[in-house]
């Protein structure tokens, strides 16, 4: 293996890692903060995907289709957060599983109906359309560099925003004790909704980023959502640094397991959390 | 969590409740279904046996499933691997064109079985919580993927048992497990075995150390006993529950692929469990048979089933938080005691 392809292969794997961050982040958050298990999340990355095939039809610009597709997608996980979600905060993991599973088949299947069976392609904004050559026969698509950037300043922006701000702040505190938090005055059910928003944005900006490249599907989310949790848990639940970093570990695995043993390739990623789950049962950066 | 009430009701020897006979009526209505199902159901008949057979095989794994979730506290979403590999050992243990020896190869299925679950249980034990859902997933992804991409059992394309297994004593058949309505009568006796038995089981004082480490192991811990160990024998039991299950299926269908073994096949039984009720064994059994006639009707009505499904589901969580079992006992308790039930359910939830 040359040096250029390996660069090829390791790029890859970090800009895997950084998408599959953006999911995961926003899972992590959830279950620190209100303990809630959300099997939908990866619908709303499949949301995000439709949502910016179908937008770029209407606006004609990708980067106002995702704009819009934000505000739709934070809409969304408002509304579920206020008339689904708020029912689980007291009650069993399990019938939070349960209720999250059945939001998975009624998404699936709303979509089914409103946009079809049909695999769609998004285009590649022309903006970032183009290809650096690195040899005669090898090129690296810029789009993939660029989505790269913004998964990487959406991490500095959360991680600022999480260890700086008085919001952060509100949002660590809800995450060690819940009850504390509430009887200091802080409305913890507007920060409920606002996490589960967020987190809901943040998996459908994931899957409009991911739509040029890996095409838009129905049930593109349900792939997503399994290999999101073993990020999760590979960092620690609760814990955005643990995800990063998670996230990368599985990027940087699932390439290069493709590439050099094809044959045992989806095998590697969950060998890799069984491992780490042996040596540490609480992930990397689980909470003591 | 767990309602203690029936296994009390059961080991005390009282009158039987209304919610008892009336499982035993829905066991009867079933029992009975091959004399009357071709008078009700002409033309489909034959489908609805099969189905029933299906369902009955599906009850069982939900049944050994609820043991690890409901009982002990373990919510494991790789259980289907353990079906899976039932299946499959049937396929590889047996010979390819003739019938299989039930009397070896299900010993040896078990044996197998057991023997994965005994090296994966000891290995997921020592997590906890979400981290033991996770980590049941990964290995159970790691069994799909294995035979999905391996060669010897057919790959992604599975594989085909052209015979069903042979029940015979000094070469003399007993029963006749290709003839529909005896395959349906092994399965249905062996869905009562598996309740039985794990009735038993549960009455048992393993059983009851059991429960407790389901609701606090801390304590039992505290008591003198090592949760590790119970825990371990029962996802042991579980996992041969499971093949034995898969076992059958791959006898039914003559037909085993890694779709069996697939987390989305574990996570569907998990949904049967929960809906029909937690800890309840019985719960399992109504669960599968409400969530694959529900399937079935609501697909025979609209293409959009997994709209009606999924809403359906939302709402039983949002409205049943025992699940189809708990509604069910509280329908049929005495007036008197449903206020008081029904406070209960406020309580826990």
């Amino acid at each position: 293996m040359d040096f250029t392809f390996f660069l090829i292969q390791a790029l890859n794997g970090v800009q895997y890692g950084l998408l599959l961050f953006l999911i995961a982040s926003g899972l992590t958050l959830i279950f620190g903060i209100m303990h809630v298990i959300n099997l939908a999340h990866g619908a709303f990355y499949m949301v995000g995907a439709y949502l910016v095939w179908s937008l770029t039809g209407v606006f004609d610009s990708f980067v106002v289709a995702i704009l819009a597709g934000i505000v739709c997608a934070a809409a969304l996980g408002w509304v579920i957060e206020r008339f689904l979600v708020i029912h689980l905060y007291n009650r069993d993991h399990l019938d939070q599983v349960l209720l999250t599973y059945g939001l998975i088949l009624v998404l699936n299947e709303v979509q089914r109906m409103m946009f079809g069976s049909d695999v769609h392609g998004v285009a590649v904004p022309s903006m970032v359309a183009a290809s650096i050559p690195l040899t005669d026969t090898l090129s690296y698509p810029v789009y993939r560099l660029v989505l790269a950037g913004v998964c990487l300043a959406l991490a500095f922006a959360m991680y600022w925003i999480i260890q700086r701000t008085r919001l952060g702040m509100w949002i660590r505190a809800g995450a060690a004790n819940r009850e504390m938090t509430a009887s200091l005055g802080i409305d913890i059910r507007r920060l409920n909704a606002l996490v589960f928003a967020a987190g809901t944005a943040l998996a459908a900006f994931a899957g409009m980023i991911a739509a040029p490249l890996s095409s838009v599907y129905p049930g593109m989310g349900d792939n997503v959502i399994i290999i999101s949790f073993v990020v999760v848990v590979i960092g620690g639940i609760g814990s955005v640094k643990g995800a990063f970093l998670g996230a990368l570990a599985i990027g940087l695995t699932d390439t290069f397991g493709r590439v050099l043993l094809p044959e045992m390739s989806s095998v590697m990623v969950y060998a890799l959390m069984a491992a780490v789950l042996l040596w540490k049962p609480n992930g990397l950066f689980a909470r003591a | 969590m767990t309602p203690a009430a029936p296994l009390t009701a059961s080991t005390a020897w009282q009158a039987p409740s209304r919610f008892a006979l009336l499982l035993l009526a829905l066991a009867a209505v079933l029992a009975f279904y091959p004399l009357y199902g071709e008078a009700l159901f002409p033309g489909q008949h034959d489908y609805f046996l099969q189905k029933l057979t299906a369902i009955m095989i599906l009850a069982m794994l939900a049944m050994s499933l609820d043991l690890l979730v409901g009982i002990g506290g373990m919510v494991s979403l790789g259980h289907a691997a353990f079906f899976g590999l039932g299946g499959y050992a049937l396929a590889l243990f047996g010979p390819e064109y003739e019938a299989a020896n039930l009397w070896t190869t299900l010993p040896m299925t078990l044996g197998a079985v057991g023997l994965a679950a005994l090296v994966i249980g000891a290995l997921s034990i020592r997590t906890g919580g979400i981290y033991f859902i996770m980590i049941t997933l990964a290995f159970g992804q790691m069994f799909y993927y294995v035979f999905n991409d391996a060669d010897f059992a057919g790959g992604s394309d599975g594989t085909y048992i052209y015979v069903r297994p042979a029940v015979e004593v000094f070469g003399l058949k007993l029963v006749d497990l290709g003839d529909a309505v005896t395959f349906f009568y092994v399965v249905f006796a062996a869905m009562m075995g598996t309740y039985v038995f794990l009735r038993v089981l549960l009455a048992s004082p393993f059983g009851k150390v059991l429960r407790g480490i389901g609701i606090n192991p801390q304590r039992v811990r505290g008591v003198g006993y090592n949760p590790d160990a119970y825990k371990l024998v029962a996802f042991v039991i579980g996992a041969m529950l499971a093949g034995l299950a898969g076992y059958l299926s791959a006898a039914q269908f003559g037909f085993v692929n890694p779709s069996m073994m697939s987390w989305h096949h574990s996570g569907t039984v998990l949904v049967m469990v929960i809906l029909g009720g937690l800890g309840t064994l019985h719960g399992a059994i109504l669960g599968a048979f409400a969530l694959e006639i529900l399937h079935a009707v609501i697909e025979a009505r609209t293409e959009h089933w997994l709209l009606v499904l999924g809403g359906l589901i939302i709402v039983m969580v949002l409205t049943l938080p025992k699940g189809i079992a708990g509604l069910l006992e509280r329908l049929t308790s005495p007036r008197a005691n449903r206020a008081r039930t029904g406070h209960e359910d406020r309580g826990e939830s």
